[in-house]
C-alpha cells in the first residue's frame, strides 16, 4: 500500500508575513512623547516628556540590537523626536551601525545647518508632517504657526539639496479637497507625497467622528490614489478601500506584530503605531531586549496565528480588505472580528449607529495639560465635491495584479522601496 | 535588461544587506532604498554563492539548482541585476 500525501498548498509570501518574520520589516520608534505642538489627532497623545524616557545609552543599545537583527531601517517619530537633545547623535549612531533612519518631524528644529547635515547623510530620509495645503486647514489641526514651520523646513531641506524628502499628510475631512494642492507642494520641493489614514488612536479618538473622511470622500480618495498610483506613498494605509474595486498597490494585510511594531519612548513595545494601548502591549525592551519581545511575546504569537474574520468572512471583498484595521476597530468600540469603522460597504457605520461597545479609554496620555490648551473640536467647513479623477482605463496596467502574479509564481519578489507600515510596494519615480 | 546567463559573473552590490527569513531572505539596498524578497532558501543560496563562484552557472550548481530550473533562476537573477542588488564583476 502506498500512502500519497495530499498536495500541499504552497505557502505564499503573504502567508509567511502573516505568520511573522525573524525581525520586523517596518519598525516605528517613537523617541519621545515631548512635542512643541498639540495636534488634535496625535496617535500617541503626545505633549509632555515621560521622565522614564530611554537614556542615550539605552537607545544606543536598542540600535545595536537592531543592527544584529538586521532591521535595515527605523521610522523614528514621537512626539517631536528632534526635541531630544541627543537626537542628532542617535541618528548618526544608527546610520553608522547599518540602521537607516527615516524620521518624521514638524520641522521645528530644521535649521539651515541641520538641513545641510541631513542632506549629506545618505542613510537618512526626512518626512515633514503637514495636514493642510493651506495654513487655515493645517493649523486648525496642527496648531497656529505649524503650517509656516513645515514650509520653512521643506524650503531649507530642499535648498540644502536633500533629495530623500517626503511630505506626510494624514487624510481628513477638511483636507481631502486639497489632494492636488498637496501634490503640488511636494513637487515644488522635490519631495514625495505620502498619504496616510486618520486613525482613532490617541487624541485621534476624540476627533475621529468629525474628522474622518465621509464615504463620498473615501471614494474620491480611492480614485485619486488609483490615478496617481506609483507616485504617491500610502504605507499600505488604505487597504480597506480596495473593496471599492481594484486593489490598491501594497500588500493589503494588517502587519501588526507580524511585520510591523512600535517601540515607545520608555521602551514599551506595541503591535503597531496605531495601537498604543495596554491591550496591544507586547512587552518592554527593558526586560531582556527587543528581540526577546519580538520573538517571545504571547500577544505577537496570537496575532501571528490564523485570525477569525467573523461576519466579514462571508463578504465578497474579505480577501482584499481582510476586515480592515485592527486599531481602528478597537478604538471605535467595534469587535476585532467585525468590519472596519470605515468599511466601504457601510457595515462599520451601521454597527456604530446601532451603538457599538464602549470606546476604550486611552491607557497612555501625555497631552499638554495647560498651554497650549488641548483642543477638542475642529471647525469643519463643508465643501462641494470636486470633480472625480478621470476613470481608470481597463487597459491600464494594474501594478497589483502583477504583484499578485509574482507572489504566486517566481522565486523572487521585488518590493520597490519599502517604507512604512508594511512597505510602500510601489516604486516612487526618481526625480 | 541585461540578460544574466550561466557564464555571467556577478556579485552582491556592496550596499546590499541580506537577512535570512523562513521563506528565503530579505534584501535591502541602502542606496536605492529598495527591498526585495527572495522567495526560496535555494535562491538565497545562489545569491550567497554568486560572488565567489567562477560563474553564475557554477553558483547555481553549488546551490543544488537542477538544470531544468536554470531558466527560472536566471530570470530571478536578471531581476536582481536590474534593480542593482547584484552587479557585474570581472569574470
Amino acid at each position: 500500500m502506498t500512502l500519497v500525501a495530499p498536495p500541499e498548498r504552497p505557502k505564499r509570501l503573504v502567508d509567511h508575513f502573516e505568520s511573522g518574520l525573524n525581525s520586523p520589516i517596518c519598525l516605528t520608534w517613537e523617541l519621545t512623547y515631548a512635542c512643541n505642538l498639540s495636534c488634535v489627532h496625535c496617535l500617541s497623545a503626545s505633549g509632555r516628556r515621560d521622565p522614564r524616557e530611554l537614556t542615550t545609552d539605552e537607545c544606543k543599545a536598542v540600535i545595536d540590537e537592531l543592527q544584529r537583527m538586521k532591521v535595515f531601517y527605523v521610522n523614528i517619530g514621537g512626539g517631536e523626536p528632534t526635541v531630544r537633545s541627543d537626537f542628532w547623535e542617535l541618528v548618526d549612531y544608527a546610520t553608522s551601525h547599518d540602521v537607516g533612519v527615516k524620521f518624521s518631524t514638524n520641522g521645528v528644529r530644521i535649521t539651515e545647518e541641520i538641513a545641510q547635515r541631513l542632506a549629506a547623510n545618505d542613510y537618512v530620509d526626512v518626512q515633514i508632517s503637514l495636514d493642510g495645503a493651506t495654513a487655515e486647514v493645517n493649523d486648525a489641526i496642527r496648531g497656529p504657526g505649524s503650517f509656516d514651520l513645515a514650509m520653512r523646513a521643506l524650503d531649507r531641506l530642499s535648498t540644502a539639496g536633500m533629495t530623500r524628502l517626503k511630505l506626510s499628510v494624514v487624510c481628513t475631512r477638511t483636507n481631502i479637497p486639497q489632494l492636488d494642492e498637496f501634490k503640488a507642494i511636494a513637487d515644488r520641493y522635490g519631495a514625495q507625497l505620502r498619504l496616510t489614514r486618520l486613525r482613532p488612536a490617541g487624541r485621534g479618538a476624540d476627533v475621529w467622528n468629525e474628522l474622518h473622511p465621509t464615504q463620498e470622500q473615501q471614494r474620491e480618495l480611492y480614485q485619486w490614489l488609483l490615478a496617481h498610483g506609483e507616485d504617491v506613498l500610502t504605507g499600505d494605509s488604505f487597504f480597506h478601500l480596495s473593496a471599492l474595486g481594484e486593489t490598491l498597490p501594497g500588500l493589503n494585510l494588517c502587519g501588526a506584530g507580524r511585520v510591523v511594531c512600535l517601540i515607545d519612548p520608555i521602551g514599551d513595545v506595541y503591535a503597531c503605531p496605531f495601537a498604543i494601548h495596554e491591550e496591544f502591549l507586547a512587552g518592554s525592551i527593558r526586560d531582556g531586549g527587543f528581540a526577546e519581545v519580538w520573538r517571545g511575546s504571547e500577544l505577537f504569537a496570537r496575532l501571528r496565528s490564523p485570525q477569525s474574520g467573523g461576519a466579514c468572512t462571508s463578504c465578497q471583498f474579505f480577501d482584499t480588505c481582510k476586515g480592515g484595521c485592527m486599531a481602528a476597530k478597537f478604538f471605535t468600540g467595534l469587535p476585532l472580528d467585525g468590519p472596519d469603522p470605515e468599511c466601504v460597504r457601510g457595515f462599520g457605520e451601521e454597527l456604530l449607529a446601532e451603538g457599538s461597545g464602549p470606546r476604550p479609554k486611552p491607557s497612555v496620555d501625555r497631552s499638554h495639560r495647560t498651554s497650549p490648551p488641548r483642543p477638542r473640536a475642529v471647525p469643519v467647513t463643508l465643501q462641494r465635491r470636486r470633480p472625480a479623477a478621470p476613470p481608470i482605463s481597463a487597459c491600464n496596467a494594474d501594478p497589483v495584479a502583477e504583484y499578485a502574479a509574482q507572489l504566486a509564481a517566481g522565486p523572487l519578489q521585488t518590493a520597490p522601496r519599502a517604507s512604512d507600515p508594511l512597505a510602500d510596494i510601489h516604486p516612487p519615480k526618481e526625480k | 535588461m541585461t540578460d544574466v546567463t550561466v557564464s555571467s559573473a556577478l556579485r552582491l552590490h556592496p550596499r546590499v544587506s541580506i537577512r535570512p527569513e523562513p521563506f528565503g531572505a530579505l534584501l535591502y539596498h541602502f542606496g536605492t532604498r529598495q527591498l526585495s524578497f527572495l522567495k526560496s532558501p535555494r535562491l538565497l543560496a545562489v545569491v550567497e554563492a554568486v560572488g565567489d563562484a567562477e560563474s553564475v552557472g557554477d553558483a547555481l550548481a553549488t546551490a543544488g539548482v537542477r538544470d531544468e530550473e536554470f531558466p527560472i533562476y536566471l530570470r530571478a537573477l536578471g531581476t536582481l541585476r536590474e534593480s542593482e542588488m547584484l552587479v557585474e564583476r570581472a569574470a
